[in-house]
C-alpha cells in the first residue's frame, strides 16, 4: 500500500506542500519574462501533475531500502529515475506550451518559455529527489510502528502463556488430594481439619492474585511456599521435613511469582511422595556478590530406583522460561541430579522495589 | 463357638493399600459402620503390599495408585488380580486402565460415605460370584493407549526388582514365564511373552522370533545360522535366534536406520 495514496489525509496534506514549490516555480519563470497569469496557466498544471508523478519514487525506494543498499546503487537509482521523470516532466511542459500558444492569448508562450527549459528540468531533478527522501522517511517510520506493533504483541503473548503456565502449576491433584485429608480429619480432629481449611484457602488467595502481578517480594513467594508445604504436612505427616536457610536481608528482593512454589511441588511430587520413610526439602537463599545476585536453591532427596515419572520437567521448564524471558542472561537456571538428591540452584540479579513516596 | 467361627469366615477380610496416613484412616472409618468387613492388613507401601497380600489372601482390596516403589498397577501385576479391588486415588485418568483389569470400583479422592458404601456394595456382589484367580499379566498388558512400559517389575521370592525398560536387553519365553535380561542376570516372571511384547514400546523393542523379544539398541550384527535362519548376536556377546518373520523385521529396521 503506497504511504501516502493509501490515506486521503496524508495526499492532501502533500498536495498542499506543492503549493509553496509552485510558488517557487512561478518565481523562477520571472526572468523568462512571461507575465505571471500566464506563467500560472502553465505551471498549476504542470505542479499536479508533477505531484502525482513524484509519487512513484515509492516503488524505486521500496526496491533499494536504505539500510541494506549501497550508497553507489542508490545514488545511481534515484539519479536516473529523477533525470528520467524530469525529461517527461520537461517535454510535457513545452508540449503544453505549445498547445497553449495556439490560442489568441497565449500566442509566442513557447518561444517565450524555451530560454527556462533547463531550469525546469534541473528543478524536476531537485523535487524529485525531495520526494525519495520524503519517501524513504515515511518508509521508515511505517518500518518502526510495524516493529513496536509485533513487540506490543509478542508482549501479550508472553503475558498470556505466563497466565496459562500459572493456572497449570497449581496442581487440581493437590487439591484433590488436601479435600480428602480434610474429609478424614473432620471425623479425628476437627479444629485441625478447620486449621488446614484456612491453610489451603491462604495458599489459593495468594495464587488467585499473583496473576496480575509481574514481580513480588520474595517476602511474599515465601508466604506461598510455606501455605503450600503446611497443607502437605497434613497430607505427609512426619514423612515431610523442611530445612531452611534464608537470609534475612533477602526478604525484600523481588523474584516473578510463582517462582519456588513449583519447585516445591516437584520435590514433593518426585521426592518425598516416593519415599516410605520420608524425605527432606532444603531451601538456602542468599545473596551473592554484595546484593548483586540473589541465589536460590532448592534440594531434595528421592529415590534413585524410581524412574521419572511422567510429566517430569514441565515444572522446571516454566520456570526456566519464565526466568529467561524476564531477564534473559543476567539470570541462570540449573537442576541436576547428585546421588540421591535434586538440586535446583536459580540465580536472579538481586532488585529491589521502587518506593514512591 | 462354632456359631462365633462361622461368623468370623463369612467376614469379608479387607486389606488397605495406601500410603497417607490419613487416607488409611478415613477407609477405616468409612468400614466402621460394617461389621461384615473385617480389616486384616495395612500397607504404605507397594513392596509391603507385594510381600504381605499373597500371604494374607484377602477378598477385598483397597489400593492406592500413586505411591512411593511400586505403583497400584505394578503391585497387581505381582499379586494378580484373584481378589475384588477397590482403587482409590485423585488422579481421574487411570479409570479405564482400572476397568480393564477388573477392578471393581474406581473411587475418587476425595470420596463420601454414600459413593464408599455403593462401592462396598459392588465388591459384595462380586464375591458372592464365582471368580477365577486372574494371573497378574492382565493388569501388565492393561496400560493407557499409546503409553508403554517404562519399567518391569519382578518379584525374585519376596524381593521386588525394578527393572527400567532401557536396561532390558531381551527377554526370553521360558513355559509360563518370560526370562528378563538385563545387566548381566536374568529375572524370571511369570507373564506370557506376547504379553510382554504389548506392554514394550516397538520402537525400541522387536520380537525376533517365537519365544524372543530384543533390545532394538543392544543389536550388535546378525549372522547367517545354518542354511535359512539367522542368529543376532548382541553388544554383550549374547546370541539369540532369529525366525524368519523376526528377520524380516530387523532387516527393515537396520536399514531404515542406514
Amino acid at each position: 500500500m503506497h504511504p501516502i495514496l493509501g490515506q486521503f489525509r496524508r495526499l492532501a496534506l502533500y498536495l498542499l506542500a506543492w503549493v509553496p514549490l509552485g510558488g517557487i516555480l512561478l518565481l523562477l519563470a520571472a526572468p523568462t519574462g512571461v507575465n505571471w497569469p500566464r506563467a500560472l496557466v502553465l505551471i498549476v498544471p504542470l505542479c499536479l501533475v508533477y505531484a502525482f508523478i513524484c509519487l512513484s519514487a515509492w516503488y524505486p525506494c521500496k526496491g533499494t531500502p536504505l539500510a541494506t543498499s549501497g550508497f553507489s546503487r542508490l545514488a545511481l537509482t534515484h539519479l536516473m529515475a529523477s533525470m528520467v521523470v524530469s525529461m517527461l516532466w520537461t517535454l510535457m511542459a513545452k508540449g503544453l506550451a505549445l498547445a497553449l500558444s495556439t490560442l489568441q492569448a497565449f500566442r509566442g508562450l513557447d518561444r517565450q518559455i524555451a530560454q527556462g527549459y533547463p531550469l525546469l528540468f534541473g528543478s524536476g531533478v531537485l523535487l524529485y529527489l525531495l520526494s525519495v527522501g520524503l519517501h524513504y522517511v515515511l518508509i521508515s517510520t511505517e518500518a518502526s510502528r510495524e516493529a513496536e506493533q509485533r513487540e506490543l504483541e509478542a508482549r501479550v503473548l508472553a503475558r498470556d502463556a505466563e497466565l496459562r503456565a500459572l493456572k497449570a502449576q497449581v496442581n487440581p491433584h493437590f487439591l484433590f488430594n488436601s479435600l480428602h485429608s480434610i474429609s478424614a480429619l473432620t471425623a479425628i480432629d476437627a479444629a485441625k481439619a478447620r486449621e488446614m481449611c484456612i491453610v489451603l484457602a491462604d495458599f489459593l488467595r495468594a495464587t488467585l492474585g499473583m496473576g496480575e502481578k509481574t514481580l513480588i517480594p520474595l517476602r511474599e513467594e515465601l508466604f506461598l511456599v510455606h501455605s503450600f508445604l503446611s497443607v502437605e504436612k497434613v497430607r505427609f505427616g512426619p514423612r515431610l521435613n523442611l530445612e531452611e536457610k534464608i537470609g534475612a536481608e533477602t526478604l525484600d528482593y523481588l523474584v516473578p511469582p510463582l517462582l519456588l512454589q513449583p519447585l516445591v511441588e516437584n520435590a514433593i511430587a518426585h521426592g518425598i511422595s516416593n519415599l516410605t520413610e520420608g524425605g527432606w526439602i532444603r531451601i538456602v537463599i542468599s545473596c551473592r556478590d554484595g546484593p548483586g545476585d540473589l541465589v536460590i536453591t532448592v534440594e531434595n532427596n528421592f529415590d534413585p530406583d524410581m524412574p521419572p515419572r511422567r510429566g517430569t520437567g514441565t515444572g522446571l521448564r516454566n520456570v526456566r522460561q519464565r526466568l529467561e524471558a524476564r531477564y534473559g542472561n543476567q539470570a541462570s537456571f540449573d537442576a541436576r541430579p547428585e546421588k540421591n538428591c535434586f538440586r535446583v540452584e536459580l540465580t536472579l540479579p538481586a532488585e529491589k522495589a521502587v518506593i514512591t513516596a | 463357638m462354632e456359631n462365633q467361627q462361622i461368623q468370623a469366615e463369612n467376614k469379608i477380610r479387607a486389606v488397605i493399600v495406601e500410603d497417607e496416613a490419613l487416607a488409611r484412616q478415613i477407609l477405616r472409618e468409612m468400614l466402621r459402620p460394617h461389621p461384615e468387613v473385617e480389616i486384616i492388613g495395612e500397607c504404605d507401601n507397594g513392596f509391603e503390599a507385594v510381600k504381605m497380600v499373597p500371604d494374607l489372601k484377602p477378598d477385598l482390596l483397597f489400593l492406592d495408585i500413586q505411591m512411593p516403589k511400586l505403583d497400584g498397577f505394578e503391585v497387581l501385576e505381582l499379586i494378580g488380580t484373584g481378589m475384588a479391588i477397590i482403587f482409590t486415588t485423585a488422579y481421574d485418568q487411570h479409570a479405564l486402565r482400572a476397568f480393564e483389569v477388573h477392578a471393581v470400583d474406581y473411587l475418587l479422592k476425595p470420596f463420601a460415605a454414600q459413593r464408599f458404601n455403593a462401592a462396598l456394595d459392588r465388591a459384595k456382589r462380586r464375591l458372592g460370584q464365582q471368580t477365577l484367580p486372574n494371573p497378574g499379566e492382565f493388569a501388565a498388558s492393561a496400560r493407557e493407549v499409546g503409553h508403554y512400559a517404562e519399567r518391569i517389575v519382578v518379584k525374585d521370592g519376596t524381593r521386588v526388582q525394578i527393572i527400567p525398560v532401557a536396561k532390558l536387553d531381551y527377554a526370553e519365553a521360558q513355559d509360563d514365564y518370560v526370562s528378563l535380561a538385563s545387566q548381566g542376570k536374568k529375572h524370571l516372571k511369570q507373564q506370557t511373552i506376547s504379553s510382554l511384547e504389548a506392554s514394550l514400546d516397538p520402537k525400541n523393542f522387536l520380537r525376533i522370533h517365537r519365544s524372543c523379544i530384543v533390545n532394538f539398541e543392544r543389536v550388535s550384527r546378525l549372522e547367517p545360522y545354518g542354511k535359512d535362519s539367522h542368529v543376532v548376536i548382541l553388544s554383550d556377546g549374547a546370541r539369540l535366534p532369529v525366525s524368519r518373520a523376526g528377520y524380516t523385521r530387523l532387516r527393515a529396521l537396520l536399514d531404515q536406520q542406514r
